[in-house]
């Protein structure tokens, strides 16, 4: 690091931005440390959201990540960023003000996509990214409303399962099969839970026309069905969260874009992690990724962290295994790798008539990710059997 | 460093199996099992598998 690094601000207060703070201090960073987050919580726990929260099993207070009182930051609360000047090197502030830094952590996270037909502005109809969201869904919930989700990634079939478990009536259309991220075995796998549980499944489906004049009352889709529900769910995928970056000079497209180390490309000093970071993942070649999953908003805050303080190069390239998990449908979806990338499949262990399961993931003669459902001592195995592939170090993306 | 996990909080995600298969493991049919201390050359392990719980059930010392 050639820049003297007396005081950090971390954009974000989550997940990513908080284990980057930590990491700041563990590695010796003792200068001023401010943390700056949109919404007006310390840190909580998004996974909860459309699970335990949603069920009463846990309550606001319950999902706050735990913060140490020695970690000596400062929190802007309930502020999101609208700029950044990096010739200045301040970030600008809703609430009007010009917060200055040496070393700057982005971890403002991903927002959810919207759906042009289905907008938030009607009453009705919501989105669930934010603690916020998550209580108006449950309260709107425990009333007896009925369900309709648009999309069935996770979000989308979490929310189902828990609200099919509390006996809300529950619609899901979606272009796309069940969890199809995760592969087309666990997705028929998953289909066959959802229905089960008694979910009505509209897939290969959009919303054509919303009923209701304020207040929603249902939807017709694409083939005609009508629909009627009272409350509806938009859940069809998150973009990151890089409108404040625009026009601030740093490479943006989809995702801030990182070289190998997660330095952000085109400034010094700066860095990113989680939803909101793309970068070269030295283990599968040096293939662009953004990935938004719970574990590398972990590993790539302490990661961006350590690139702050001692640079880019091999010895903080981020090449961390990614990994996931999706409770629902009483039962724990595991994965490791990128299976996505799959060109053959094959169950290893357990049965798929059981929904108990191991599947290898291969590309080529590669191993690149293995999936579960209900498995995850067996899982651990092949972990090591993808840490085994060395990771190429690759420059900067052009 | 100590290492103490609460197994009433501990939901079996195997996270830190992952993080550091040479302090944590899981076998058929049992509670998580861990080295209760380990030296410092494992202390970064440790400290990565604490920061990955998904349950925040791993508590260090020292």
């Amino acid at each position: 690091m050639t820049l003297p690094l007396r005081r950090v601000l971390v954009v974000g207060a989550s997940l990513a931005g908080l284990r980057a703070a930590e990491s700041l201090r563990r590695e010796g960073f003792d200068g001023e440390l401010t943390v700056l987050g949109a919404e007006p919580h310390m840190p909580y726990d998004r996974p909860p959201l459309s699970k335990e929260l949603l069920a009463g099993a846990m309550t606001p207070v319950d999902v706050a990540l735990r913060v140490d009182d020695d970690l000596g930051a400062e929190w802007v609360l309930g502020e999101a960023a609208t700029g950044l000047d990096l010739s200045r090197r301040v970030v600008f502030t809703a609430g009007g003000r010009e917060l200055e830094f040496d070393g700057l952590v982005i971890a403002t996270g991903s927002r959810p996509r919207r759906l042009a037909a289905l907008a938030p502005d009607r009453a009705g109809v919501l989105e669930l990214r934010t603690l916020a969201d998550a209580v108006a869904l449950r309260d709107t919930l425990t009333m007896g409303a009925r369900l309709l989700l648009v999309g069935c990634g996770f979000i989308g079939v979490e929310v189902a399962s828990t609200a099919r478990a509390l006996g809300a009536e529950v619609d899901v259309v979606s272009l796309d099969p069940p969890l199809i991220v995760a592969g087309q075995l666990v997705s028929d796998v998953c289909r066959e839970m959802l229905l089960d549980a008694g979910v009505r499944l509209h897939i290969g489906r959009s919303v054509d026309a919303v009923l209701g004049d304020v207040q929603l009352e249902g939807v017709v889709l694409d083939d005609g069905t009508r629909i009627e529900a009272d409350v509806a769910i938009v859940a069809i995928g998150a973009e990151p969260e890089t409108g404040w970056l625009e026009g601030s000079g740093l490479v943006l497209d989809g995702g801030v874009v990182c070289d190998a180390s997660c330095a952000a490309v085109g400034a010094e000093g700066v860095v990113a992690a989680g939803d909101v970071a793309r970068w070269p993942h030295p283990r599968f070649d040096g293939m662009s990724l953004r990935i938004e999953h719970w574990t590398n908003a972990v590993e790539q805050g302490m990661a961006a962290a350590r690139t702050l303080l001692h640079g880019s190069g091999p010895a903080t390239a981020y090449a961390s295994i990614p990994s996931f998990w999706s409770d629902h449908c009483g039962t724990r979806l595991q994965s490791i790798g990128l299976p996505a990338l799959a060109d053959r499949v094959e169950v290893v262990d357990g049965s798929v008539d059981d929904r108990r399961f191991v599947a290898a993931a291969y590309r080529g003669e590669r191993l690149i990710g293995a999936t579960t459902y209900g498995m995850v001592r067996a899982l651990a195995r092949y972990r090591a059997q993808l840490a085994r592939h060395e990771p190429a170090i690759t420059g900067a993306p052009s | 460093v100590k290492i103490r996990v609460d197994l009433d909080i501990c939901d079996l995600h195997g996270q830190c199996v992952f993080a550091a298969p040479e302090i944590f493991s899981l076998e058929d049919g049992a509670d998580l099992s861990y080295l209760p201390e380990v030296d410092d050359a494992l202390a970064d392990k440790a400290r990565a598998a604490a920061s990955i719980c998904p349950t925040g059930a791993i508590e260090l010392e020292g």
